[in-house]
């Protein structure tokens, strides 16, 4: 993970034909609110996010 | 004039046990079904009535029905007149047949309870160490999608090839209210951060009778579960499973507004377009809402544009026909959504899954720094869709005030447990309430009982807006017994 934060900035560490489409926005109040939001996810997020996200395979469904 | 639509869904839901080397998805699924504790009765469910072989374009298809009836290893009906059962690799719920759209978004929100308590119990049993998790989500971010499933049941008088000229664009275009969102895209489509739908991806047919491979944007099966002659199942298999009660009550009710204005000749024109597959995921995957899609006549519209009039048509159809405050509910809140799409698409994160956990997915990348493809990013993402109320970040936003809500908690359990009255559904919950000993097997359109007769007991149901609680409930009272029921049904 501190891999990840010495990136370059958002948006330059994807492969090139990568599609960059943003959501429009006129006023920043919806991402404002945030910051303790993200706070209580921390808390609840499941551990082994790595572990648990790459064993997640749901084969066989309509 | 049309009848709106009865109105029912399914949802496939994710499953997934940590910690337990070598596990089994049909096994924990089978595990997950058999623990729920509520008003439930395993039963045999009686595939000889089920043909979903059938396409409604008027031929049969070899090799479908047999494998079906094979998949329905655990099958029980819940009081509430739901099936719940394994379907392949995943639990199941499908929700009891609903008079109107607020009902339906009740009874398919009561499916997330329904999973929730059965997946509990089904922890309980776990060794020390092993968890199991349930998510109501339709794709695991590696190529495998499952299903989410609206059933709509609308006369036979509307012509099947009306269908498909009408609801195409409809289907397509629906997406940037339906969608539940997800990060990367799927199926070799090409690469993109994030996306509105869960599905999209998955949809590579205009018109076809599969789920599984090859999914149509209009799937043709011809299974009524009703009086063949008179009623028309459209099974639309597009749409995403939503976690936000508000935008599960647009995307239904939208819908069937708009197959009533199609069986009245009310929608003047087709919006045909020159691609519905590629618009299908050009729409999904436009973030701006600003990219036109060929229409077969010429020119360019885009998914908000084509909403946008369809809401004119729709809205002036209702004012005309339907008097039920229910559809200008429906209008209301499909109108606000259109709006703010329009205005600045975040200001539907309090209504719509994709822009909720865009807004929780972006926040928490600019937050920590992370890339799109980061672990935790993922997580996050997924676990929006978990089930378990002490987990499931999309009841997070709801407890914050960050998502709008239409049921309350106890509303939302009493329809787990409780089926609505205006429906056939009554009949086979009430059932299920007082009988489960006589109930041997069910299905949508009959229910069969032993009653220690020297033969079995077949009730039809083929009237879906029939066995209400108007029409049954003073029965139902009166008998101590199925043998009673059953003899008071006689006469």
């Amino acid at each position: 993970m501190a891999q990840e934060k010495s990136k370059q900035p958002a948006g330059r560490d994807r492969p090139q034909e990568e599609e960059r489409i943003d959501v429009r926005r006129t006023d920043e109040s919806q991402m404002e609110k945030i910051d303790d939001l993200l706070d209580e996810i921390d808390s609840v997020l499941e551990e082994n996010a790595e572990e648990f996200v790459k064993n997640y395979v749901q084969k066989g469904g309509q | 004039m049309a009848l709106p639509a009865v109105i029912g869904s399914e949802t496939e839901f994710g499953i997934t046990v940590r910690n337990q080397p070598d596990w089994n998805p049909t096994l924990a699924s089978s595990q997950v079904v058999n623990a729920y504790q509520g008003g439930r009765v395993r039963v045999q469910w009686s595939f000889d009535e089920e043909t979903p072989g059938n396409d409604a374009r008027g031929f049969g298809y070899e090799g479908y029905g047999a494998t079906e009836a094979d998949t329905g290893l655990v099958n029980v009906v819940l009081s509430n007149g739901a099936r719940f059962y394994v379907d392949h690799a995943h639990p199941e719920y499908s929700s009891p047949e609903c008079a109107d759209p607020r009902q339906a978004a009740l009874y398919d929100k009561a499916g997330e309870r329904v999973a929730e308590a059965a997946a509990a119990a089904a922890r309980r049993a776990l060794p020390e160490g092993e968890d199991l998790r349930i998510h109501k989500n339709n794709s695991d971010g590696k190529g495998n999608s499952y299903g989410y499933h609206e059933n709509y049941l609308v006369s036979r008088d509307l012509p099947f090839s009306d269908l498909i000229r009408f609801a195409t664009t409809w289907l397509v275009t629906r997406q940037i209210f339906t969608g539940s969102g997800k990060v990367g895209s799927e199926n070799g489509r090409p690469p993109v951060e994030y996306q509105l739908t869960q599905r999209a991806d998955f949809f590579e047919e205009a018109v076809g009778l599969e789920t599984t491979l090859k999914r149509p944007i209009i799937n043709t099966r011809d299974e009524p579960h009703a009086d063949v002659s008179k009623y028309r199942r459209f099974h639309v298999i597009i749409g995403d499973a939503n976690m936000s009660e508000v935008q599960t009550f647009i995307k239904l009710g939208a819908t069937a507004l708009l197959l009533a204005a199609v069986e009245d000749g009310a929608v003047p024109d087709d919006l045909e377009l020159a691609d519905p597959v590629e618009a299908a995921w050009t729409v999904s995957h436009d973030l701006s809402l600003r990219r036109p899609l060929r229409l077969a006549a010429g020119g360019g519209a885009t998914a908000l544009e084509m909403q946008r009039q369809y809401y004119e048509w729709l809205s002036k159809y209702t004012e005309r026909e339907l008097s039920e405050p229910v559809w200008s509910e429906v209008l209301e809140e499909w109108g606000a959504v259109l709006e703010d799409l329009e205005t600045d698409p975040l200001r539907t994160a309090d209504r719509l899954d994709w822009a909720a956990k865009y807004r929780l997915a972006d926040g928490y990348r600019a937050r920590d720094g992370l890339s799109w493809n980061h672990p935790r990013l993922a997580m996050a993402a997924l676990q929006y869709h978990d089930v378990d109320r002490g987990k499931g970040l999309a009841y997070r936003l709801e407890q914050r005030g960050d998502l709008r809500r239409l049921f309350s908690d106890e509303e939302a359990d009493r329809a787990a447990a409780h089926p609505p009255a205006e429906t056939r559904a009554f009949f086979r919950g009430a059932c299920v309430d007082r009988f489960a000993g006589a109930l041997l097997a069910a299905n949508w359109d009959s229910l069969l009982f032993d009653v220690g007769e020297a033969s079995l007991k077949r009730v039809p149901m083929m009237e879906p807006r029939r066995g209400t609680r108007a029409l049954v409930g003073e029965l139902l009272d009166s008998c101590r017994s199925a043998a009673d029921m059953l003899r008071a049904l006689g006469e």
